[in-house]
């Protein structure tokens, strides 16, 4: 039941967003960096300066009741005085401002200790460059979603259905720029179409992200979220109990996504991290192999971090084995080992985190998988997932928008949503069966490359009225 | 000059053609503060200003915003507010209408002691490691840490219906948490709660209530403790919730539920629907007859988080009496949607998070009024329970019916008695059977006003504040211990 994206008939337009005409172009987004480090007397100066223009348009009950554009731009500087440092924003560009912020993150590095981990900044760097702004996104309109939005709406009416979600578009730009030469890019484009469907007891839902908008395709997406309202009607009630549960890929997402910190170099020096001891030991399955990849052609952050350090693509884990963490260069210094290019912007306490998760995946379908299984329960999205208990990674959370009960290798019908407490790390040594790693889209986590997945003995514990 | 940009706006969205126009200028001055083992995290000064403009054209919402404050920018983004309204109207199937509001010309500001930002940074990040420095000091902990957060947030709200309030709200807040790691468990305390802390309409006078450095020893001595205390059993057995648990209970299990626009779908693709369909008004028994819950934005009910004297769409603050012993009473709702409850008048709950969001349904001070019971009767008159304090999980289904929390410290009652240490402790249920289970509520003595700085909200997300004031209560026949169940 995953939805098949084909290319959009959303249109394309040529004319530039009216309000981006007059807005900061690349120059002067330079020329303010360069104010910026001329203003500043700090011993080290680093300006970081994001421009977005985003807009997204809200439907419920088969109407539009949202619709809203923001135009931002964010200042952010960061100064090093005698082995000090902080940081002061703003969004005001006038000169009087622009001293401001400096002199405030001046004022605040002055009145801290020292930081024994504080490095110097980084030199000019090389990257490789990646395509993340696609254009067709940037240029869309309000009326572009409109349209695509009140044809889902006549869809929901005529299949007697009620329809409810967003359909966003926006840009980004950032730039990172230093006193030591260094200066970074990124540009990156966004779409996202979330949909779900409701009948009088039962509900389904889809949601697509990319950098291109042509990549989503509302239609499908809207008839998938239908398809499971209708075949999830009358939802009964099953006893909580260990099951085997295929996970559609947003359901994976969700469900991996409280996984990534843990492989934070530095959540693992403060032990709060589950690989604590972990390491080089088997750890999950041996089917489980796991990247960190910015370069992934499914992934559409930057190719350097909070620092301007460009990132590497990093081995997690190996067919079980946590073989890798990711390393800010702080935290590569104190464990005497070299930074991967990870590190989230300074000043923080939480180090860095890989945020380009790509797993590999496997070669069944969800079809493939439901035909295997005996007795199970397929899940389509989890909700309001929160950590139980951090070493042995068991979360907690609910079945959303389309939990069926697989028997004798067919959909047996809707069952009421349940909630599960459930180890990542035991679940992960049970996964059977994957598909094919997608670009997946969810509400818990950010979005990650992973297949759907078949996992043996999924402990849901209660189940919910409805 | 907020007056001049919001004129410029509204001048320009009446011209285009909007029927009706609201116009938000913020300006919000942030100072976030973090210390870990000894060291400093996050320093940060932020500050933001810019103007949201909401419309109605042709019927339909338009909402645009920007920081560009020039007459062209601000302009421009009155206009854009209006072409998307109009977008807006092809996907259209009644039109806006909006409950009848008075016109209001006003100022106001919360009263606060010590503007925190007046506080030399230097003198804040002190206290933070002082406390660091004694949690550090107890054997077994392997992070300190400690937080402070403060923000100044001032607005002008101006609407074609003639209103202009300008209100300034002072934001404060501060915690610090011990983590330890031990024998294949991590285990952690906070005071004066999880996720941040204690945070409240106030000044800098709130921390130094706090006293972190005198509580940071005794924190990090429980966070050790717990790692040999006794598991939480797993079945059914009476619980005391502490007042900040019960905060975020009711929070969760009665804040979100009586949103009017979730209640009737807008909310129904990410942050989900309600079980309070609208026929349960004044019908359902929620609670049972101790239970009396209360939206209450007025300043007379505490510098909450939740706390106002107008609303994000220039609706005076008003308490809303939510559940009324025990029976359902009411909603929180907006101009919009109050007549889907056959209400003739919102009831102020409208909020944004900041100039470029849209005011949303948003909790105030959902609080529960306090009881009879002094604290150490209720332990007394406690034959076997679990005393459940400070949040440390917390997951609900999207109608609001099935919740599981679990604590950071737990304890047995035995005989009356306060006994053993209880950890892991977890309790989960349906949200009404759940409250009618309430047999006991403390006193106003132990009642405060906690702060919920994170809650998250619509699309694109907005995080606002909110209050909850709470005392320690009692709850019968509620499973326990089902998040460590194998």
């Amino acid at each position: 039941m995953t939805p098949v994206k084909n290319k959009s008939q959303v249109t394309r337009r040529t004319a530039a967003n009216h309000h981006e005409a007059g807005r900061f172009t690349v120059a002067e987004m330079e020329n303010l960096a360069e104010r910026l480090l001329k203003l500043s007397d700090a011993d080290e100066t680093e300006v970081e300066i994001d421009l977005s223009v985003d807009a997204l348009t809200r439907f419920a009950n088969n109407t539009i009741h949202q619709n809203v554009a923001e135009h931002t731009l964010g200042i952010s500087v960061r100064v090093v005085l005698d082995g000090r440092t902080a940081r002061a924003t703003t969004n005001k560009t006038d000169d009087d401002s622009l001293r401001r912020v400096i002199a405030a993150a001046s004022r605040l590095a002055r009145n801290e200790p020292k930081s024994p981990d504080l490095l110097p900044l980084l030199k000019k760097q090389t990257y490789k460059k990646v395509n993340h702004f696609m254009k067709a996104t940037a240029e869309a309109t309000p009326e572009d979603r409109a349209r695509a939005v009140a044809r889902i709406c006549k869809f929901a009416d005529k299949e007697k259905q009620t329809a409810a979600g967003i359909f966003a578009t926006g840009y980004d730009r950032s730039l990172l720029a230093n006193s030591k030469g260094l200066f970074a890019r990124h540009d990156h484009t966004e779409a996202q179409f979330s949909i779900t469907i409701l009948e009088p007891n039962s509900s389904g839902w889809a949601k697509s992200s990319f950098a291109d908008i042509s990549d989503i395709d509302p239609d499908a997406l809207a008839a998938s979220a239908s398809h499971k309202a209708a075949t999830s009607r009358n939802p009964r009630e099953l006893k909580p109990g260990h099951y085997t549960a295929i996970l559609e890929p947003s359901a994976t997402l969700d469900f991996v996504g409280s996984l990534f910190y843990d492989f934070s170099a530095t959540a693992v020096h403060d032990k709060r991290s589950c690989l604590n001891d972990r390491m080089g030991r088997k750890v999950f399955g041996e089917n489980i192999t796991l990247w960190d990849d910015v370069y992934h052609p499914l992934q559409i952050g930057p190719e350097y971090d909070g620092e301007g350090l460009p990132r590497q693509r990093v081995l997690l884990v190996e067919r079980g084995v946590p073989q890798n963490l990711v390393y800010s260069r702080a935290s590569a210094k104190k464990m005497k080992t070299k930074p991967t290019g990870h590190g989230f912007t300074l000043p923080n306490e939480h180090g860095e985190a890989p945020i380009n998760l790509v797993f590999a995946g496997g070669d069944k379908s969800v079809a493939e998988m439901i035909a295997s299984t005996e007795r199970g329960v397929l899940v389509t999205r989890l909700w309001y997932i929160r950590e139980v208990d951090p070493y042995e990674k068991t979360i907690t959370g609910m079945t959303r928008d389309g939990s069926f009960l697989i028997e004798d290798g067919k959909i047996a019908g809707g069952i009421r949503n349940f909630r599960f407490n459930q180890s990542i790390i035991a679940a992960l040594c049970n996964v059977e069966l994957m598909g094919p790693s997608v670009r997946a889209a969810g509400e818990e986590s950010f979005e990650m490359v992973v297949p759907a997945m078949k996992i043996r003995d999924f402990h849901f514990t209660e189940v919910t009225k409805f | 000059m907020m007056q001049t940009w919001a004129d410029w706006a509204l001048n320009t969205a009446q011209r285009r053609g909007a029927s009706y126009a609201d116009v938000r200028v913020m300006d919000i001055r942030q100072r976030d503060l973090s210390t870990k083992n000894g060291e400093v995290g996050t320093i940060l000064e932020a500050e933001t200003l810019g103007i949201g403009i909401r419309v109605v054209a042709n019927g339909a919402w338009g909402f645009a915003s920007t920081d560009r404050l020039t007459r062209e920018g601000v302009e421009a983004c009155a206009a854009e507010a209006v072409a998307i309204a109009k977008a807006s109207s092809l996907a259209k199937r009644e039109n806006v209408s909006l409950a009848p509001e008075k016109a209001y010309v006003d100022t106001w500001q919360n009263p606060f002691l010590k503007d925190p930002f007046k506080i030399p940074v230097e003198r804040q990040i002190d206290l933070l490691l002082a406390a660091d420095k004694e949690m550090r000091g107890v054997k077994g902990v392997t992070i300190a840490e400690g937080m402070m957060s403060f923000k100044r947030i001032e607005q002008l709200f101006v609407s074609s219906i003639g209103s202009q309030i300008h209100q300034v709200k002072m934001h404060s807040g501060a915690g610090i948490v011990a983590t330890t790691f031990a024998e294949s468990e991590i285990q952690k305390r906070s005071y004066p709660n999880s996720f941040g802390g204690q945070h409240a309409l106030q000044g800098y006078e709130l921390v130094e209530a706090l006293d972190l450095v005198g509580h940071a020893q005794r924190t990090a001595e429980e966070a050790v403790e717990l790692h040999h205390a006794l598991q939480c059993p797993e079945g059914t057995s009476t619980i005391i919730l502490g007042g900040s648990q019960l905060g975020l209970q009711i929070h969760e299990s009665v804040g979100h539920p009586i949103e009017l626009d979730r209640v009737l779908g807008q909310e129904a693709n990410f942050a989900g629907m309600s079980f309070l369909t609208t026929e349960k008004l004044r019908k359902l028994k929620y609670g049972s007859d101790m239970v009396n819950i209360v939206a209450d934005a007025r300043l007379e009910h505490g510098s909450g988080l939740g706390t106002f004297a107008y609303d994000d769409e220039g609706v005076p603050a008003q308490c809303i009496p939510i559940i009324t012993n025990g029976l359902f009473t009411g909603y929180l709702s907006n101009r919009e949607l109050a007549s889907s409850i056959g209400e003739t008048r919102s009831n102020g709950t409208m909020r944004t998070e900041s100039w470029n969001r849209l005011p949303m349904v948003r909790m105030t001070n959902i609080s529960i009024n306090p009881g009879e019971w002094k604290y150490d009767d209720l332990i007394a008159d406690t034959d076997d329970a679990i005393l459940m304090e400070t949040n440390r999980s917390w997951s609900i289904d999207d109608r609001r019916y099935q919740f599981q929390f679990s604590t950071e410290i737990g304890w047995e009652i035995k005989g009356g008695k306060k006994g053993r240490m209880i950890k892991n402790p977890s309790y989960s249920g349906i949200t009404t059977e759940f409250w009618n289970s309430c047999d006991a509520i403390c006193s106003r003595e132990h009642w405060t006003l906690w702060g919920t700085p994170n809650c998250g909200k619509g699309q694109p997300m907005q995080t606002m504040g909110t209050g909850h004031g709470a005392s320690p209560s009692r709850f019968r026949n509620v499973r326990v211990g089902v998040a460590f169940s194998k």
